[in-house]
């Protein structure tokens, strides 16, 4: 039967039937002493990481600008577009957990900016991602699979350019401005937080008016390369690294080692990325800040799957198992875990694996 | 009407730090705060159910280990999403090296 990832469908009811949805999670035992010791928050590497990531983009877009009209000013253009469409889909991330710095005001400061930049309401999505968490690619429940059963490869392709995303993304922000809140939406979203979904992409609007018309008096579009189009001409890298976290894997189990993905990623990537390429990692436990997830992968990664050793050498085995998927939708790539782990539950997850 | 139920040994707590205390059928979570003080909250966070005894405490702050809710042990309060209901709190006493909740 094929599968239905509507959050209000019959695969949503069936997990709750059967006991998938809001279940208990398999994780790697780690003493409570170390565990405290790798959740400890601090201020310093998101600091310097916000520094170096808001001067590069100022220094990018200066140059961008200054250069402008001439291609000369094309690189400058993509590199801050990858700043503002791709490294602030991590930040967004991160700060939606709390866990990139230890001071809460500077958490909710970079959310809200990078949730601007990515068009996700940080309202709406702070909801979509803790479900994500809760039912990690279970069918029905979880708002956030990015490679569905027969995947989506055209929607995936454009999303490598933010098309699809982005124009859902400005649709909603559209519907939200209006005032109503999408059914979808209101079945993960408590009553009293709709307000504020609201009051959020009625400032947005504001914004991308005040952009359009600057755009418009000066007769040309470098206002929007600044601020809106970035979330399109940067959106690969973020496309490019997150497709690997889950694509291909199993659906419909409760262990992390079996739906998501650990790769070893350049600096750059990571830097970009903020280490969510330890995503097995994260979805254990996800308290562990991103600079402290290669220190608990170093702990935890005798019992998990063999990480990617590159995202070459990932996508040398998602692409076709995704090729495999338009034919057989049930077929998935099963990992394989070392002699030193504790074995998969199979009465937690029989159906799937 | 309610009984001071002796819940555990003052060090079996560590400092800013939490343990889960079970009683009867409920669960609760016992705090050490930094400054040597005793809490009681629930042991479930409101949002999802999920057992506080693996979060994070941070001066009088505990936060869920599975989405990050915040609440404030000292009195219940939802500090962050996703949790929006504050936490039950119970009177706390210290008798010699014993921790006694009153439930």
């Amino acid at each position: 039967m094929a599968r239905d990832y509507s959050m209000l469908g019959p695969d949503a009811r069936r997990a709750v039937e059967t006991g998938l949805a809001a279940a208990e999670w398999y994780h790697t035992d780690v003493p409570r002493k170390e565990m405290k010791a790798l959740m400890q928050r601090a201020d310093q590497p998101a600091i310097r990481d916000t520094i170096l990531l808001f001067g590069a983009m100022i220094l990018l877009a200066g140059i961008g600008i200054a250069l402008w009209p001439s291609w000369w000013s094309a690189p400058f253009w993509l590199a801050y577009g990858v700043l503002y469409g791709s490294a602030m889909d991590s930040r967004w991330h991160e700060c939606s957990h709390g866990t990139a710095f230890k001071t809460r005001w500077m958490n909710d400061a970079l959310y809200q900016v990078a949730s601007f930049c990515m068009v996700r309401n940080p309202v709406t999505w702070r909801w979509s991602h803790a479900r994500h968490h809760t039912d990690t690619i279970i069918v029905g429940r979880d708002p956030e699979i990015v490679a569905m059963r027969p995947p989506a490869l055209r929607r995936i392709l454009l999303n490598f350019l933010g098309i699809v995303d982005s124009w859902n993304g400005w649709g909603r922000m559209l519907l939200n401005a209006s005032g109503k809140v999408h059914p979808e939406e209101a079945s993960y979203i408590p009553e009293q937080e709709r307000p504020k979904v609201i009051r959020v992409a009625r400032i947005w609007v504001a914004i991308y008016a005040a952009t359009i018309a600057l755009a418009l008096a000066t007769g040309s579009i470098l206002p929007l390369m600044v601020i809106g189009l970035p979330r399109l001409y940067g959106a690969w890298h973020h496309v490019l690294t997150g497709v690997l976290q889950h694509a291909g894997l199993a659906d419909n189990v409760l262990d992390h080692r079996l739906n998501s993905r650990t790769v070893y990623m350049n600096p750059v990537s990571r830097f970009i990325y903020w280490n969510m390429n330890y995503h097995v990692e994260h979805h254990m436990f996800p308290m562990v800040p991103y600079h402290r997830l290669p220190d608990l992968h170093a702990r935890i990664k005798h019992d998990l799957p063999a990480p990617n050793a590159s995202m070459w050498q990932a996508y040398s085995e998602v692409w076709p198992a995704l090729k495999r998927q338009l034919r057989y939708e049930d077929y998935f790539l099963k990992r394989e875990l070392p002699g030193s782990a504790r074995p998969y539950r199979d009465d937690f997850h029989a159906v799937a694996v | 009407m309610a009984d001071w139920i002796d819940a555990c040994a003052t060090d079996d707590i560590e400092e800013e730090d939490l343990i889960r205390f079970d009683h009867g059928d409920r669960t609760f979570a016992i705090y050490r705060s930094p400054s040597d003080e005793y809490f009681c909250t629930d042991g479930l966070c409101t949002h999802e159910q999920v057992h506080l005894e693996d979060g994070l405490v941070q001066d009088y702050e505990i936060e869920c280990p599975k989405h990050n809710a915040t609440f404030d042990y000292r009195t219940g309060e939802a500090l962050r999403a996703p949790a929006c209901e504050n936490l039950r709190t119970y009177p706390v006493k210290v008798q010699g090296d014993r921790v006694l909740v009153e439930l």
